[in-house]
């Protein structure tokens, strides 16, 4: 058998390896085992993978994080994706699963130090798709937690819903997510007001609302596993207003927890 | 012949049973979903791309449940790196295999083609050099693919547009003794041959005579891009983003006049148009499926890969 045809020398690399080092740097010349037929050029034959490449997974980033490529602009967004890919290819095949390292490339980014606001929102379009696609369960049904004794509550546990997300921001990310993705847009946004928000999917369809900061520290203690006693000190500890029946209105309505454990006796 | 979804029975008591070898089907978009489930026997199958239902859950697994309700599926798998010469990643193989377990794909294929290196994911279908090493290699990854799902799983022949100083073998001969080898079918995609025949200067008609036709499980088509090569030819680009082209419908209708009817799918993954225009095209290739199933009788073969 022949290992290759005559004056070629073997491989002396992993051929995928030596592509890999060039696909996404436009300014080396592609691999010399690359041919065209007939003793063709191959540059612009090899430049169609990079093409793809970079494509492909710019339109990836483009439609994960469809207000901030709105905000910066399609021409903006995509030199910006091209960058952040070139440094940080995808480690997953999982197409979806890609850019979580997008807002803090962002943040990094010098140019687009005065949209300050934006690696907030990056995070919270990253945040939605993680709900989008995680996985299938029934939210806590209320009778659940009307069901436990009036003594218990105190020490009860909340195990998250898989699809919930909170994203805490100086900045308002809610506003400006709604109104670049397809919600209304306000005659003037002003965007250094803090926004908490919760993402959660109790069905299929994914909900982004408004939380209250001290709702926000509530739902994330929880979230931890903080027992519900511990959550609400957590919250009043920043707000003395904080409105335990509200808050745990929100917890069932917005589907952000799947179950919940009372507290057995060796607690008590 | 219409469909018939009732008088069908199941293979696990999950989903209907249908026969649609022989028929053609489409890539299933979601912005589809409704105007399929409004006249489902419209189209004979539908085909999805694997790592678009690897998610835990949410809309897409409630999308890919309703249509299999209501269609056979096929399941086409992009990010395997069969070709690479790195080990199959063991996490991917089951989340794949998992697909084929909980939505019974009457087709499981997969390309012969690499996206994945040392971690790094290209998410492209790259090439490989056709040597004993990759060879051996690519024979190795279909075995393991196929002894995850317990079924054989068709291999489609890719679009390139370089070749490799390094390669010894035909692309034709390395499909077939990939097939001697491993017992897996073929997944003919047409315009992948008439792409690869433009860029590198080949007949498509010599290539489809050298191809082992009677593996092929199923045939792909869809439309395609033309750009330049360095000295100005025709470098055509598997783009997928509109109708099927004039000579692939050619090369098309004499595979089948040859073979019988042979299940197809028309692709278009981007630049997505309505329902009813992807539908057309799959209705002009069932035409021609039709057309020659009484004369030939094939209809009911499909490389027995049904579950």
């Amino acid at each position: 058998m022949r290992s290759t045809p005559e004056g070629v020398a073997p491989l002396q690399q992993p051929f995928e390896e030596v592509f890999g080092q060039v696909i996404l740097e436009p300014d080396r010349p592609e691999p010399d085992f690359v041919i065209g037929p007939h003793g063709k050029a191959a540059a612009k034959r090899f430049n169609v993978y990079r093409n793809n490449v970079t494509h492909s997974l710019v339109t990836a980033l483009a439609e994960i994080f469809p207000a901030t490529a709105l905000i910066l602009g399609e021409r903006n967004f995509r030199m910006i994706a091209r960058d952040f890919l070139r440094a940080n290819p995808p480690r997953s095949r999982l197409v979806f699963e890609y850019g979580h390292g997008l807002p803090d490339h962002l943040a990094a980014f010098e140019p687009i130090r005065h949209l300050a606001y934006l690696p907030d929102v990056a995070r919270l379009e990253r945040a939605w798709l993680d709900a989008y696609h995680a996985a299938d369960q029934a939210p806590l049904w209320p009778g659940e937690i009307s069901a436990i004794p009036p003594e218990a509550l105190a020490k009860t546990r909340f195990t998250p819903h898989p699809a919930m997300r909170l994203v805490r921001s100086d900045y308002a990310i809610h506003t400006i997510f709604v109104a670049h993705r397809g919600g209304p847009m306000p005659h003037r946004i002003d965007a250094g007001v803090a926004e908490n928000v919760l993402v959660t999917r109790p069905a299929l369809q994914v909900e982004v609302r408004r939380v209250e900061p001290s709702q926000a520290v509530f739902l994330l203690a929880l979230g931890d596993g903080a027992p519900l006693q511990e959550a609400v000190e957590w919250a009043a500890k920043g707000d003395p207003c904080f409105d335990l029946a509200a808050a745990i209105g929100l917890l069932i309505e917005s589907g952000a927890f799947s179950a919940c454990q009372p507290a057995t006796h060796d607690e008590d | 012949m219409a469909r018939d979804p009732i008088d069908t029975s199941t293979i696990h008591g999950r989903f209907p049973a249908f026969e649609p070898a022989g028929r053609a089907g489409a890539s299933f978009k979601p912005q589809h979903l409704e105007a399929i489930a409004g006249d489902p026997g419209s189209i004979g199958f539908l085909e999805v791309h694997a790592e678009n239902y690897m998610g835990a859950g949410g809309p897409p697994h409630a999308a890919l449940a309703k249509i299999r309700a209501m269609l056979p599926v096929s399941l086409h798998g992009v990010c395997m790196s069969i070709g690479g010469l790195n080990p199959l990643d063991q996490t991917h193989l089951d989340r794949f295999a998992g697909l084929v377990e909980r939505y019974e794909p009457f087709l499981v294929s997969e390309h012969l083609a690499w996206s994945t290196h040392d971690d790094v994911f290209y998410n492209d279908l790259l090439p490989l050099p056709y040597t004993d090493g990759t060879l051996a290699r690519v024979c190795e990854h279909i075995d393991r693919v196929q002894e995850a799902i317990g079924r054989p799983m068709l291999l489609e022949n890719p679009s390139t547009y370089v070749l490799f100083a390094q390669s010894t073998w035909t692309e034709t001969d390395f499909l077939r003794e990939i097939v001697r080898r491993t017992g897996c079918g073929l997944l003919l995609d047409i315009n992948n041959v008439f792409v690869s025949a433009t860029n590198h200067g080949f007949s498509a008609t010599d290539y489809l005579a050298d191809f082992p036709l009677a593996h092929v499980g199923e045939i792909h088509l869809a439309g395609h891009d033309e750009q330049e090569d360095d000295e100005g030819a025709p470098l055509l680009i598997d783009s997928h983003d509109r109708p099927v082209a004039d000579p692939v419908w050619t090369l098309y209708e004499r595979v089948i006049r040859q073979c019988g009817p042979i299940t197809t799918l028309v692709e278009w993954d981007a630049d997505v148009p309505e329902w009813p225009i992807l539908r057309s095209e799959a209705a002009a290739a069932e035409r021609i499926l039709g057309a020659h199933r009484q004369r030939t009788g094939r209809s009911m073969k499909s490389h027995a890969l049904h579950s």
